[in-house]
């Protein structure tokens, strides 16, 4: 496989598709597949062949389209014309709309700002690539990044590009990518690995599987150009076995890639191999901690080890690993082929790029968007995100998951960066992003985050075992009405310490839903204590209960 | 060899090699620094989180026992924060399992016991959370009470690193992590245990004993271990 091959399949794919007439693809992704995408499609090819139109107008499986809550979603001719709430009975009303106009009910109008606010760059083709071809990925300029720099560029160069592109990581902490990638490519030259992290654990979080899922080329051609410019020979998908799909679709492009010599020994005839195994988890959300989760792979009990040494230095098999998030890896193919200074001009001063987030809770439009570092949170809920159903008012967004803090309206102008969301008390993380209205209880939602990171903890170290489970306990006294100020002071005493005093981020980050709410919420904290009242009228007042142990 | 560096240990002037840690270096100086899950000839795992201390330019708390030294560090080891942290360590530990010193077989003997007076604590400010927990008493000669067990895993570490058997393993996570021997069986029954009883000599706690001992009757030897791990050292020639 050359450059030129890669041009000569894209050139077919396209004269193919220019003797068409229509396109449509239809979104089997997770989210619409669950709302029968997957009949819908077959319905409507059915349908045309019924009426011999089948080589009129192809049916696709495509990507996500974002606006999941109103699946199943259609494309039809690239975007001209958006269709929601399929349903396979619906097939004929499409079929004989094609030339005109689908019935109203059908219609998503494409000039929603949840779509024409969106700048997509690890979404880039928007859903609508086959993620079971990879010549579908080709004619959609897929591997002319790698088959360019495996010809034209020394590893040091597709480094410098991720370097100078200001990348940082997608996976929650935001560390600079391409220094990631240089102290590992420094690292002695022993066998050296790569691994993506496509664990994704917090709740509500659907970015790396829809990334997975639609774009599993692209996570292959970023971990072998991630594998060129370090210098590894081997790398591994860390996936949740709860993601049947991704794993599907992974373990399907894995196959089909090293058919055509795009993974594998000596790919595309040069010297440079590299080969790529699919690792699944059991769905512990401490395993995408990088140690707990190499841990994981070799076979252990998924426990993250006190750092340093960083993986970049002895991971995986004491060996230098690179360890990035799904997200990540997918932006570093844009950025090969467009350069890193198209990619630098998008986002902010230190937050380079888009970011791909999962809008849920309160808010009209669910699912997933792409948009540029610096929007403000207003922006994205009340613009793209359709506002709060039901004319509630907005009270806070939860970003960061577990890890992260609730915001407040006041900061709802805040640009969406990196160091902006830490200066308020929360998080980028790794996309999450709950929205809630004044239905809800600040004190609840901090303690479901809690009781979520209790169960999650691994129990190696003491702040974390011991101390999620006693400021669950405390919580769920606040919420029932059953504290004291002695209680609250306690709560955040433990809070401080556990944040100061955990062996990794998981127990580090999970005092954040409890610190920010009462940064913002005290006066919800206090009307539980002294007043035993819930103000949203969520928790259930059990003052009465007395102090039994189980 | 490793190059020698010196630093600066609570305004103190030390020298250590670059392969010591902290806490090496610090206990070399008779700076003592609270630990539980350390021993001297176990790996080390960082899990009790009681030897953290301040590093000048750090903003993070790093764990003595697995931090290297380095020319030019500043190290606080006792500070009225760290103080604090330490003393609710202790205090969640307490918290957690079934203390009971006044009737235990370590009473007097037990490293979580010094460790609270040494930290001076005078009660437990966290609510207790009685969890319900089975005495194993299956083997012959020893016995575990998981009540007083602190998952420091320094059992798991010494059958499994110095003899070699791996009976001990931790299950589940989070609050419900437990102490298992073999795949959840009782110890009595356990394949791969060879009743060496070195699990028993480094507990740091009463939750293994000796049958037959009374209350505060169970001191513990665990001065082998430093000279095994030398010895086997020795012998693969490192
Ligand atoms: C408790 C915990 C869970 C994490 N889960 C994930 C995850 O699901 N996916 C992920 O990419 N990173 C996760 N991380 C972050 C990883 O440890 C690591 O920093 C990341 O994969 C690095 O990739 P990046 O630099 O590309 O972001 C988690 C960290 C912690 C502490
Ligand atoms: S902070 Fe929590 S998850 Fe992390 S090592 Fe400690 S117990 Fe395990
Ligand atoms: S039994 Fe003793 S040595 Fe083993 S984990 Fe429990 S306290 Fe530690
Ligand atoms: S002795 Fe260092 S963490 Fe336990």
């Amino acid at each position: 496989m050359h450059l030129e091959d890669l041009h000569a399949i894209a050139q077919q794919q396209q004269e193919a598709d220019s003797k068409l007439e229509h396109i449509l693809y239809v979104c089997t992704g997770t989210a619409c597949q669950s709302s029968r995408s997957e009949e819908v499609l077959k319905a409507i090819q059915a349908e045309l062949k019924a009426r011999g139109l089948e080589k009129k107008c192809a049916v696709r499986p495509g990507g996500c389209q974002g606006l999941c809550a109103r699946g199943p979603l259609a494309n039809l001719d690239r975007g001209k014309q958006l269709y929601q709430h399929l349903t396979p009975e619906d097939a004929p009303a499409v079929v004989e709309a094609l030339d005109g106009e689908p019935p109203a009910r059908l219609q998503l109008d494409k000039q929603l700002p949840f779509f024409t606010r969106q700048v997509r760059v690890a979404t880039q083709g928007g859903g609508l690539i086959d993620p079971n071809d990879l010549n579908s990925y080709i004619a959609a300029g897929g591997y002319t990044a790698l088959l360019d720099a495996l010809m034209h560029k020394t590893p040091a160069e597709v480094l410098q590009e991720v370097v100078k592109s200001g990348l940082r990581g997608r996976g929650g902490g935001g560390y600079p990518t391409g220094l990631k990638w240089s102290t590992v490519a420094k690292a002695a030259p022993t066998p050296k690995y790569v691994i993506v992290n496509g664990d994704e654990g917090d709740p509500g979080a659907f970015m790396d599987r829809a990334l997975m899922e639609d774009y599993p080329f692209r996570v292959l051609e970023g971990m072998t150009l991630a594998a060129y410019a370090v210098g590894a020979s081997y790398g591994y998908i860390y996936v949740r076995a709860e993601y049947p799909l991704a794993v599907k679709r992974l373990q399907n492009a894995i196959k089909q890639a090293q058919k055509q010599n795009l993974l594998g020994s000596n790919i595309a005839s040069t010297p440079f191999s590299f080969n790529v195994e699919i690792r699944l988890g059991a769905g512990a959300f401490v395993c995408g901690e990088e140690t707990a989760l190499i841990a994981s792979i070799e076979g252990g009990r998924g426990t993250p080890r006190p750092r340093p040494p960083y993986p970049a230095e002895s991971g995986l098999w004491g060996k230098p690993t690179l360890i990035n998030n799904v997200e990540t890896i997918a932006n570093v193919v844009p950025i090969l082929q467009h350069g890193s200074e198209w990619f630098a001009r998008i986002g902010t001063e230190k937050s380079k790029g888009t970011k791909v987030f999962a809008l849920s809770g309160r808010i009209n439009n669910t699912g997933l968007i792409e948009v540029p570092m610096g929007i403000t949170l207003r922006e994205i809920i009340f613009e793209i995100g359709g506002g709060i159903p039901e004319g509630k008012k907005f009270k806070a967004v939860q970003t960061g998951g577990p890890s992260g803090g609730c915001i407040p309206e006041q900061h709802l102008d805040m640009p969406v960066d990196y160091d902006s969301l830490a200066q308020v008390g929360s998080i980028m993380g790794s996309g999450g992003m709950i929205v809630m209205d004044e239905t809800s209880c600040m004190v609840d939602v901090a303690k479901y985050f809690m009781e979520f990171s209790m169960a999650e903890s691994c129990g190696k170290c003491v702040p974390c075992r011991v101390g999620t489970a006693q400021m669950y306990d405390l919580l769920l006294k606040i919420s029932e009405g059953r504290a004291t100020l002695n209680d609250l002071a306690l709560l955040e005493a433990l809070c401080d310490m556990v944040k100061h005093t955990s062996l990794c981020g998981l127990g580090q980050a999970a005092p954040n839903p409890v610190i920010s709410t009462l940064r913002y919420f005290r006066d919800e904290y206090l009307a539980h204590i002294l007043e035993k009242r819930c103000p949203a009228g969520v928790c259930q007042m059990k003052p009465e209960v007395m102090e039994v142990h189980s | 060899m490793s190059r020698v560096v010196t630093l600066k240990i609570n305004g103190q002037d030390v020298s250590g090699r670059e392969d010591e840690t902290v806490l090496q270096v610090a206990r070399e100086n008779g700076i003592e620094i609270p630990t539980l899950c350390h021993l001297e000839g176990l790996s080390n795992v960082g899990a009790c989180r009681l030897c953290l201390v301040e590093v000048k330019g750090v903003s993070r708390l790093l764990p003595a026992c697995v931090t290297r030294v380095s020319e030019g560090m500043e190290v606080t080891t006792h500070s009225e924060r760290l103080e604090r942290y330490r003393r609710m360590i202790v205090e969640l530990l307490f918290s957690e399992g079934n203390h009971v010193c006044s009737v235990c077989v370590s009473n007097g003997h037990c490293e979580l016991q010094d460790t609270a007076i040494q930290l001076r604590l005078d009660h437990i400010g966290m609510p207790y959370r009685f969890p319900v927990r089975q005495v194993d008493a299956s083997h012959s000669r020893y016995g575990l009470d998981p009540n007083r067990c602190i998952l420091c895993t320094r059992c798991v570490r010494v059958c499994d690193e110095i003899e070699g058997a791996h009976t001990w393993d931790i299950m589940g996570r989070g609050i419900n992590s437990q102490l298992i021997t073999d795949m959840h069986t009782p110890w009595g029954e356990s394949e791969t245990c060879t009743s060496c009883g070195k699990c028993v000599q480094i507990c740091p706690t009463g939750a293994l004993f000796i049958k037959g001992k009374s209350v505060a009757e169970m001191t513990k030897r665990p001065d082998f271990l430093p000279y095994l791990a030398m010895m086997r050292n020795r012998k693969n020639g490192s």
